[in-house]
């Protein structure tokens, strides 16, 4: 059974559809790249996958685990296992990094009938995972984003990531407003997370990006839908080729 | 549907059961006779066993209130009072002075058991403390006065705290008991004729707490104060005074619930506070009257003077007050900043939701050399309420060096709300230093959104997204009261994310 199977999906904003009946399929310990230009659909896709209010499906599915996603609240599907790194993380004043960390967690592990993390539990598994990610215990003292610079916000998804263990982790343009060394850092962390029972779907305008996190497969999408698909070194042909060939083929 | 929208359907769907605290004890009272009149005032007094002088000071007050008109500048807006229509005086009966808690209404010691305000748990009366060395020392102790309508019911850790030297008792008995204290003090910071409301209370108050602390002496314990107003038609007149003598210091905490009720109650109440040279008066408040219905019918129309006098130098108020209930709040804790290098701090959450409306803030007016002020203060504001900030920060020509700090932060849900800021600042010299600032934002959708892909469920996202933005002020309360407030802040808000 794939991990996540998205069929056919079209999806409205507004009187607008965006998506004009999109296909995919990921399976565990895939690392799919999802490329094309601006105003494609990649956004809403990740949007639509995660349960961002606002966008109407109105035919197709998405289903994970074999489970109608879109059933489910947005709540209930970051605890069966649906990760978004945020191409804008926000910024929650007054709310330390820590005590969102542990909140989200617990509301996480509650909602699938674990037993929650104790205080010092807790403050183990954090200092071992931002250790391996470099991530300063400071940081984890501000407030959630609070001040923080781009490398240092994304690190802080990828702290998420790590923390909350999904199955699935979506990255919508991870690399918007990175400079080429807060870049590899990011890349890296993601890289560690890699494992047979996890998929990532990286979703990107660039090339650059999958020199860090090598896909396994790329797609290629334009107005809505995937128009191309392929291996690795696809995006390395839309690199030199550009996206126009696509348009037409939309 | 989203996030934002959906807690503004939920706002809608507020239901007065939310409000926890809505039930009414059935006891005996004594009541005045309806309506105002100096007969009646004569028989408050008579009934507190007054000195002549004390009825005197009333009888002035009454007679300048007649005189007076109700303030009508506050953003707030309600039917006209008929203050012929309200009951003045009302008692539990019997009434006679209590010295244990088995001589108290078993049927009052419930209420406030189910305010979770243990009278007699951990706060004894004379006689039934624990011996010393028993105590566990990991609860800190609280001393409570409770206040039922206008009568105060029950003082505990009195012995504890008269060896301390610290005077903690009804003002009602304090007239009798200490009148030198009561006659120097009363009404030296908010005089007879201060405003509408304060003048009604210096005529018709009937009880509420009075402290002082003696010099040197850093008072052992919180004292606190817990008002329930629970007769139907009502007015709650209470009136506090806490003196800090030179060096000492003294926490005081007051907490306020009432029943539901169709028909709106008045609450008037005065809290004077004077630090003398070198002392230091905190003053915590948790107001949580009953707020209305989800029509906007019923609740406290919370009329209240507060003000406190930093009268020697070096001397320091500090007002901490979280706002969540009251149809109508209307209240300005002050500090006079009259002594050299005193300091006055006012830290506020206002919450208000359904149809309630808050016109608070405070006034610093800084009278003395190289005095300081600081204002954090947080409105919330919700459903179809109405949130305003209202502030004067003031330096007189002599008062060089002062300096003052102002932020005010608004945060709204939904759109059918609304917060305002209306700060006044006047220097009267050209030394003072005066800084404001406020910002406005609303809950995002795109803020909740990210908390929920996290795992958080929408009301744990506001919840947290609200306890961020008050955190400020949350800290400056003491740790009992952070703890009460904190579920407090979120039981207000049930209403409106569910």
């Amino acid at each position: 059974m794939a991990l996540l199977e998205v069929k056919d999906l079209k999806v409205r904003v507004e009187e607008r559809e965006i998506l004009h009946g999109l296909t995919l399929t990921v399976n565990e310990g895939e690392v799919h790249a999802i490329m094309g230009p601006n105003g494609s659909g990649k956004s809403t896709l990740s949007h639509v996958i995660a349960g961002k209010p606002g966008y109407e499906v109105t035919d197709g599915q998405i289903l994970f685990k074999g489970e109608d996603l879109l059933e489910m609240d947005p709540d209930e599907r970051a605890a069966k296992g649906v990760f978004l790194a945020f191409q804008y993380p926000v910024e929650i004043p007054g709310v330390a990094t820590m005590t969102f960390l542990r909140t989200a967690l617990n509301a996480q592990r509650k909602a699938r009938g674990e037993s929650e993390y104790s205080t010092p539990d807790f403050l183990k598994k954090v200092r071992e995972v931002s250790k391996s990610l470099n991530i300063p215990q400071d940081m984890l003292k501000r407030g959630v984003n609070v001040g923080f610079s781009g490398g240092e916000k994304k690190r802080n998804e990828v702290l998420q990531m790590a923390l909350f263990e999904p199955s699935l982790c979506i990255l919508d343009e991870m690399d918007s407003g990175l400079d080429i060394d807060a870049l590899r850092i990011a890349a890296d962390g993601v890289n560690a997370l890699r494992s047979p029972g996890r998929a990532m779907v990286v979703i990107t305008h660039y090339q650059r990006l999958l020199n860090y996190i090598v896909p396994d497969f790329v797609h290629v999408m334009s107005k809505g839908r995937v128009v191309k698909s392929g291996g690795k070194d696809l995006a390395l042909e839309l690199e030199a080729s550009g996206y126009a060939q696509f348009e037409d083929a939309a | 549907m989203p996030a934002v929208q959906e807690t503004v359907e939920r706002v809608k769907r507020i239901d007065v059961d939310q409000y926890r605290y809505g039930f009414e004890t059935l006891i005996d009272s004594e009541k005045a006779p309806k309506g105002l009149s100096e007969e009646i005032v004569k028989f408050i007094s008579q009934k507190k066993n007054e000195p002549a002088w004390m009825l005197q000071w009333r009888l002035e007050a009454y007679r300048r209130w007649l005189t007076m008109t109700e303030p009508t500048w506050a953003r707030v807006d309600y039917p006209k009072i008929d203050f012929q229509d309200l009951y003045y005086y009302a008692a539990p009966k019997p009434k006679k002075s209590v010295s244990s808690l088995d001589e108290i209404d078993p049927e009052i010691l419930k209420t406030y058991e189910k305010l979770g305000i243990p009278l007699r748990e951990v706060a004894m009366l004379e006689g039934v403390e624990p011996k010393p060395g028993e105590e566990d020392p990991a609860r800190r102790k609280i001393a409570v006065d409770a206040v039922f309508d206008s009568v105060s019911v029950a003082t505990t850790f009195k012995a504890e705290l008269k060896k301390a030297g610290v005077i903690f008792m009804p003002i009602s008995e304090a007239i009798r008991e200490h009148p030198e204290l009561v006659q120097k003090y009363l009404g030296s910071v908010v005089p007879t004729s201060d405003n509408f409301y304060a003048t009604l209370n210096s005529a018709v108050f009937s009880d509420g707490s009075f402290v002082y602390v003696p010099p040197g002496v850093r008072c052992p314990m919180e004292l606190s104060t817990y008002f329930r107003i629970n007769e139907r038609n009502t007015g709650q007149f209470e009136r506090t005074l806490i003196i800090a003598d030179k060096g000492s210091y003294v926490s005081y905490l007051e907490g306020c619930t009432a029943p539901q009720r169709d028909e709106n109650q008045l609450h008037a109440a005065v809290v004077e506070l004077v630090a003398l040279d070198d002392a230091e008066i905190k003053y915590s408040t948790v107001q949580n009257w009953y707020p209305g219905n989800s029509e906007g019918k019923g609740g406290i129309y919370n009329f209240v003077t507060k003000r406190g006098d930093c009268r020697g130098a070096n001397s320091k108020i500090s007002w901490t007050q979280v706002e969540t209930g009251s149809a109508i709040t209307w209240k300005y804790p002050s500090c006079i900043l009259r002594g050299d290098n005193s300091r006055g701090e006012f830290y506020s959450i206002a919450i208000s939701n359904g149809f309630q409306q808050v016109d608070s803030g405070t006034k610093m007016i800084h009278l003395g050399k190289n005095t300081s002020s600081r204002i954090i203060s947080k409105g919330i504001a919700a459903g179809k309420s109405q949130n305003t900030y209202r502030g004067l920060v003031t330096a007189h020509r002599k008062a060089t060096g002062a300096r003052n700090f102002t932020a005010c932060d608004s945060l709204l849900i939904g759109d059918k709300c609304g917060a305002h800021t209306v700060p006044y600042i006047e220097a009267k010299n050209s030394s003072a230093t005066f800084e404001h600032e406020a910002t406005t934002s609303k809950i995002s959708e795109d803020v909740l959104f990210y908390c929920i892909q996290r795992g958080l469920s929408q009301e744990e996202a506001v919840g947290l997204v609200v306890n961020g933005f008050v955190k400020d002020v949350l800290q400056q309360l003491p740790m009992e009261f952070a703890v009460e407030a904190q579920k407090l802040i979120s039981i207000s808000l049930e209403g409106s994310v569910g």
